[in-house]
């Protein structure tokens, strides 16, 4: 690098400023917002979390965009160690966890060991089972891993494979792969590194089908790490992303375990006889299915945040363009081309990702309050708000995660050909993120079972046969927007004008009254018109979308509404005691919903709910929206308290030196150490000792 | 490459094996395979395709199997392995520009010499005076030099007007002096220049006896010869690691003060008069607009391509991989044991897939227009006659936007279409979509271009309000497809649907009058709110968009109609296949209604927003439209198979053309390289790695 690139600065306005200028004009205290959003407690773990991961040298990530396959692989599995030795030496317990991670964010070959492998043999392990193999696990004296994906089965569970056939003579399991097909797939930390594994295998005892049931199996020799015999592993091979976690696969040649390597909390094979026997309901299975959702949702929530704190800061500093009808000057009179945040496209493009992240806070929060409720009266025998939960959740986490996939995707384009580079900080993140839509239900199969539950509450609802259902209609919301429906189904929109639309009555009504209509047209095609329900299936998906939206929105609305409950949530106390707060939050409300709406203009209109004058108004509203977030933009993100150490990127970076961080990162690509031969007639490549630089990578 | 796992060989997929299941539904297809295939090459092409095919496809230097496993710095020596091949190849078969196109295409390595071909000889051949392509060009087509296009900058990319670079005439050398004098004024994204190129045309604003003339060409040497190394006071580099394209080193570069003589400006057009620094003028642009349609047609047809691999990829997988069983209808083997349904039959699945399939036929027609439509320009405008460039140009940057935002949606929903597998490298989606994606951004990001379209279309409508209809234009609403929609609308803004059946969609007619319909009236109310209204442009965009978008459906939806009903007058080879071919010809119309409804059904706010579609209308489409899908399921295996995708450019271990799918991801798997290595996993050893030969087998990657 010659000398003058250490003078040479980016052309005025700097970035820095621009930003600066930004958070000055600010409505609200960005402090408070945030504490809002996270409490005193958590941001108190944040800081201290942060603080200790930022400036461990183990954990640097500085080099990781250059890293091939190999190199990022070998960096995750020191990162794990390392923060194996951090967790025993904080006792961060499994939230405190959970923060670390989300800021390395390097999915490593020991998260599903703590995130699958110990939570699995925790819920379905005996006492025994847990002295065994819990302990030893939570001392990472051995590692595992969650086997159940197969390479022909993922989402059908019931058609695994794999069996284990309990032999009575020696009192073992056999368990076996017949086909290649029933070679576990996917598994992550299986590849390289467990010793272990939980595996789902479909039980046979005495000639006889049980169905997929999870057993626990030494894989790797403790000494050797070499796969113990008859055991095939390896490590499925480069994706999209991920590649710093070995997934892995696995073939069982009748490998035998003792039959105490059954998870047997809930069922289990008798010794000698075979005999089998049966779980009890398996009600706490799903609500653990809650929980991780709620958690996914969570998650959703944090990715837009992300991506949304990128595309905001950059599109200030990135200016394109003079907009001749209101041209943006410096101090000196001189004219600058316009930031592109300015641009109402580009707002349209970008703050509803905003509004999309703070709905996700508040329905993850709804999720969590309602899991922990549904907890309190379980214990007490009462199951009944079990089947709404866990139909609204499959639904939400189908829903949220789609919505974060785009729109982490629109918020990259969104800063045109600097999205593209890795160091936009969106490439990896994105890549990490994409499984999200797969795993834990893929998103369009989850949708069946929110369908199935509306059409049954419906139906229900119609026949009046389940007075229980009327008596939970203030606190149950599908049968609150059903019996709405089904009191008015010719029920239209009152709006006259756009800011008839900012009425949350009138928004929830639009969302209730477009998913009762769904729904109600497709049980009338199922039960009259015996349509199949396969027939059905786009139906279907709508229908799992329109209700969560529904939820969505109610959920945010719900937060806006001040409570006089004495012992209200220090986070939502915090919000509904400051004016300023409430009033962009009402904004960004508005925004949510109403955008929602416009996307799915069509079917609103289709149900007669809207007429196409007034899904003008809608749009209209929609624009003056973005005016009035505009001012508070760049404070909306910063509120969400992103880390540059999270974002590692050029472009989203808090202190606006978007060009000058391209540069640097730029500079140091391996590739620049390397000096070719470009004669096409020549086979020389790379030149003489470019080599070294090369071994080094 | 060797496997470092040993898979046990005795163990086969669970019936019904995927090659079986292949079969069947190449059995059940209703019409020719090849005779489609022969439609959508033609026999020329057809040809050309097999010799490339054969030639590449047996040469080592394009071996891919190792691709996937591939590092940057591994992947970037491959691409320059095939590039120098490739340059080899050229020469020995005396390969054209379209015979480089379909290499490139089946090697589907973008690689360091890319724009050399693309951009820097083009641009020397239309913008060099004869003397410049003597210098330049001669030597650049012997590969004696090799040269990229900076253009875009660190801080400029959609604004040109706004480049940093300088270029300042020194009388007393008669020299340019090149300087960069703010960091963003650094070249950036400029494809080849990291380690490639010694030489580059450069985009520079020109200024002379202290007048700035704008942006400007320079042709400038930026490495040594010998050594390979940047020349004095340039600084170049790779720009690092992307979402994709990393087989290419798209660069920067710095000038400091960089001088280079007066011919280096390219000059065809404008030019620098010696001594005096006296700036000639370029006459008008025309010219550029011309190429720019050109390349526009030419990504179409790209994206034509890209839909054809991503959904040939999607529906056989669809057919091989079964999951669940559908109760209402179970699947049996002969011997009569119940088998999972494979995914293809579930409406959902079909519902995601087969819109694509016609996408891809959609912008082979289209390509196929605007390929058409370029040439009578050209013709017309060699007699002085320009008057089709405008809509022509204004129609290209709108469908260019549209295609390639509607492609990559499409890759990216064929590849989660394909569950968990599709995450895998060896699906074929991954490499694939990310070498696609930019296409949304150069030649014009997506969003920006639609401002051309609209202005263009705002501009027509106030013509035609002003004229009050068809006298003023009858010859040109012949041709000009903008002016036939919006007389039709201002005649009658208040039309309305007249469909009352199903079938009733299925009308050409019906068809066309709704997508004319809404593009008139969204462009009816949006000049409305410019001229009576005063909005600004600004507060203008989203509409703009939408806009642009609603056009260029309508263009989509109009260019495969007329394709299909003027068959039968048509002198074009490809149509009369259609006229002759009944089977064809029916599958060809059911593809070409699932297009239009499909795109309609998307949309669906727009049509009933503008009155023009009705609730109970709008049931009745999504009701066709399942129809539709049912019509078409027993030839979505043929329709694809007739793309002719090579699995040699697939490189997907589930898009296999012999449906040999789970053997392909577990050999592939046996190879990563990652399967060589030991851990320790301890958490307190420092030990990462174990043992020496484990070390070897790392190294050797």
């Amino acid at each position: 690098m010659t000398s003058n690139i250490k003078i040479l600065k980016p052309s005025d306005p700097q970035g820095s400023d621009l930003l600066s200028q930004e958070r000055a004009r600010t409505t609200f205290d960005v402090k408070k917002l945030t504490l809002a959003l996270y409490g005193s407690k958590e941001l108190e773990r944040l800081n201290r979390i942060l603080e200790i991961v930022e400036n461990d040298p183990v954990f640097d990530k500085s080099k990781i965009y250059y890293m091939g396959r190999n190199e990022l692989f070998e960096h995750a599995l020191k990162k794990d160690k390392r923060l194996v030795q951090l967790i025993k030496k904080h006792r961060w317990n499994v939230e405190e966890t959970h923060i670390a991670e989300l800021f390395l964010d390097l999915p490593g070959p020991f998260g599903l060991h703590r995130g699958m492998f110990i939570p699995t043999i925790f819920g379905q392990g005996t006492e025994e089972q847990k002295k065994k193999f819990l302990i030893p696990a939570i001392k990472y004296e051995i590692i595992g891993c969650y086997a159940q994906t197969e390479l022909g089965h993922g989402s059908n569970v019931q058609g695994l494979e794999t069996t284990a056939t309990y032999i009575p003579e020696t009192d073992e399991f056999e368990i076996h792969s017949p086909h290649l097909t029933a070679s576990k797939w996917w598994i992550g930390g299986l590849g390289r590194t467990a010793n272990h594994a939980v595996i789902m295998a479909q039980l046979k005892s005495n000639g006889k089908d049980f169905g997929p049931h999870p057993f626990i199996i030494q894989i790797r020799d403790m000494e050797t790490h070499q796969p113990l015999s008859g055991i095939t592993i390896g490590d499925v091979g480069p994706k999209f992303g991920y590649n710093a976690t070995d997934n892995g696969f696995m073939l069982f040649d009748h490998v035998r375990i003792p039959r105490s390597n059954m998870l047997s909390k809930y069922s289990q094979i008798k010794e000698g006889t075979g005999e089998y026997i049966s779980p009890p309901n398996d009600k706490l299975s799903y609500g653990t299915m809650v929980f991780v959702r709620a958690m996914i949702v969570t998650g959703v929530r944090v990715a837009l945040a992300r991506a949304a704190t990128i595309a905001i800061r950059y599109s200030v500093v990135r200016r394109q363009f003079v907009d001749k009808d209101e041209p943006k000057k410096l101090e000196d009179g001189r004219i600058v081309e316009t930031s592109i945040l300015d641009y109402t496209m580009q707002q349209y493009r970008l703050f509803p990702v905003i509004a999309q992240a703070y709905a996700c806070f508040y329905t993850s929060k709804a999720m969590v309050d309602s899991y922990l409720n549904y907890m309190k009266q379980s214990s007490g025998g009462d199951f009944s708000s079990l089947a709404d939960l866990h139909a609204s959740s499959s639904g939400l986490k189908s829903l949220a995660t789609s919505m974060a996939v785009d729109s982490i995707e629109d918020c990259r384009r969104a800063c045109g050909g600097h999205g593209y580079s890795s160091f936009s900080g969106f490439v990896t993140f994105y890549q990490n993120y994409l499984p999200n839509t797969t795993w834990e239900g893929d998103n369009y199969i989850l949708t069946h079972q929110t369908a199935r539950y509306l059409f049954k509450t419906f139906r229900e609802v119609v026949s009046n046969k389940n007075p229980e259902a009327y008596s939970q209609s203030n606190t149950n919301p599908t049968i609150t927007y059903i019996l709405q429906f089904l009191n008015n189904p010719n029920q239209t929109c009152t709006a006259t004008t756009p800011s008839d639309f900012k009425n949350h009555e009138l928004q929830l009504r639009a969302f209730g009254h477009r998913a009762a209509y769904l729904i109600a047209n497709a049980v009338d095609q199922i039960d009259n018109h015996k349509k199949s329900w396969n027939s059905m299936l786009i139906e279907v998906n709508r229908i799992s979308r329109a209700h969560c939206q529904y939820i969505l929105a109610r959920n945010f609305i719900t937060a806006l509404q001040k409570s006089h409950h004495p012992n209200e949530d220090e986070r939502l106390r915090v919000l509904h005691d400051s004016p300023e707060l409430m009033e962009v939050m009402n904004s960004v409300c508005n925004l949510f919903v109403l955008n929602t709406m416009e996307k799915e203009l069509g079917e609103f209109l289709e149900c007669g709910y809207i007429t196409s004058s007034q899904s003008k108004l809608i749009r209209s509203q929609v624009y003056d929206l973005l005016k009035e977030i505009r001012p508070n933009a760049v404070s909306l993100v910063d509120a969400f308290y992103i880390p540059d150490f999270m974002l590692k990127s050029a472009l989203g970076r808090y202190d606006g030196k978007v060009y000058e961080t391209m540069f640097d990162w730029a500079s140091k690509e391996p590739l620049n150490e390397i000096t070719l031969d470009v004669n096409p007639n020549s086979e020389v490549l790379f030149r003489n000792n470019d080599y070294k630089g090369k071994a080094r990578l | 490459m060797s496997s470092y796992v040993k898979i046990p060989s005795n163990l086969k997929p669970s019936d019904p094996q995927g090659s079986d299941l292949l079969a069947q539904e190449r059995a059940t297809v209703t019409f020719d395979v090849k005779e489609l295939t022969l439609f959508l090459f033609g026999k020329k092409n057809l040809d050309r395709y097999h010799e490339i095919l054969r030639i590449v496809e047996n040469d080592p230097a394009f071996d891919k199997t190792n691709v996937y496993f591939m590092g940057r710095n591994e992947l970037f020596k491959h691409a320059m392995k095939k590039e120098k091949r490739l340059a080899q190849l050229i020469k020995e078969n005396k390969w054209k520009v379209e015979d480089i196109q379909f290499a490139e295409w089946l090697l589907d390595t973008p690689g360091p010499f890319g724009v050399h071909r693309g951009m820097f000889i083009p641009t020397l051949i239309s913008q060099g005076t004869e003397e410049q392509k003597k210098e330049f060009l001669v030597p650049a087509l012997k590969y004696k030099i090799l040269g990229c296009y900076a253009q875009t900058e660190l801080g400029h990319g959609s604004n040109v007007q706004g480049l940093e670079t300088t270029a300042t005439y020194i009388s007393e050398a008669d020299e340019f002096e090149i300087h960069s004098p703010y960091l963003t004024a650094s070249k950036w994204w400029i494809g080849g220049l990291g380690k490639i190129a010694n030489h580059a045309v450069v985009m520079a604003q020109l200024k002379s006896n202290g007048k700035p003339y704008g942006p400007h060409l320079f042709v400038v040497q930026v490495r040594d010869m010998e050594t390979h190394q940047p020349l004095p006071d340039i600084t170049i580099g790779d720009i690092g690691p992307k979402f994709g394209l990393n087989s290419t080193d798209n660069g920067f570069i710095l000038f400091d003060r960089v001088r280079i003589p007066r011919s280096n400006m390219l000059s065809k057009f404008s030019q620098i008069k010696k001594g005096t620094g006296e700036y000639i003028n370029p006459p008008n642009n025309k010219l550029l607009y011309g190429t720019m349609v050109l390349v526009r047609a030419i990504i179409i047809s790209g994206v034509r391509f890209a839909l054809e691999r991503a959904v040939t990829i999607a529906i056989r997988y669809s057919a091989v991989r079964r999951q669940f069983v559908d109760k209402e209808e179970p699947k049996k083997l002969k011997d009569g044991r119940v088998v999972e349904t494979i995914i293809l039959d579930y409406t959902m699945q079909q519902y995601r897939l087969f819109p694509v399939i016609a996408q891809a036929y959609a912008c082979f027609f289209t390509a196929k227009v605007m390929i058409d439509q370029y040439a009578e320009y050209t013709k017309q405008s060699s007699v002085g006659n320009y008057s089709l460039l405008t809509d022509l140009h204004a129609s290209s940057s709108g469908l260019k936007s549209l295609t390639t935002t509607m492609a990559v949606d499409s890759i990216e929903e064929c590849r989660r279409a394909c569950g968990g597998h599709g995450y895998s490298s060896f699906s074929g989606f991954v490499k694939f979509y990310q070498n696609y994606l930019p296409n949304t951004t150069w030649e014009g990001d997506n969003f920006v271009l639609t401002q051309q379209t609209a202005r263009h279309l705002f501009k027509t409508f106030r013509k035609m309000v002003l004229s009050k209809g068809a006298e003023a234009y009858p010859s040109q609403s012949e041709r000009n497809q903008t002016m036939t929609y919006i007389l039709q609308y201002l005649n009658d803004p208040n039309h309305t649907c007249t469909a009352t059946t199903l079938l009733d969609f299925k009308n050409p007619e019906l068809q066309l009058r709704a997508f004319g319909h809404r593009a008139a009236y969204l462009i009816a109310n949006a000049v409305d709110q410019i001229d009576n209204q005063k909005s600004t442009w600004n507060s203008m965009l989203v509409e703009i968009n939408r806009i642009s978008r609603a056009h260029c459906q309508y263009l989509l939806v109009r260019n495969f109609i007329n394709a299909l009903q003027n068959s039968r007058q048509s002198e074009d080879e490809g149509l009369h296949m259609l006229r002759d071919n009944p089977s064809l010809k029916e599958v060809t119309l059911t593809i070409c209604n699932l297009f239009v409804l499909h795109t309609m059904e998307k949309d669906l706010g727009d049509f009933m927003e503008c009155g023009y579609l009705t609730p109970s209308q709008a049931r009745l489409l999504r009701a066709q439209i399942y129809n539709l899908l049912k019509e078409i399921r027993p030839n979505a295996v043929g329709l694809v198979d007739a793309f002719l995708i090579p699995d040699f450019l697939l490189q997907s271990a589930i898009g296999r053309y012999d449906g040999k799918v789970y053997e392909t991801m577990i050999d592939w798997a046996s190879k990563e390289p990652l399967n060589g290595i030991t851990l320790d996993v301890n958490p307190d050893s420092d030990v990462l790695i174990r043992n020496e030969t484990d070390n070897k087998t790392k190294a050797k990657l």
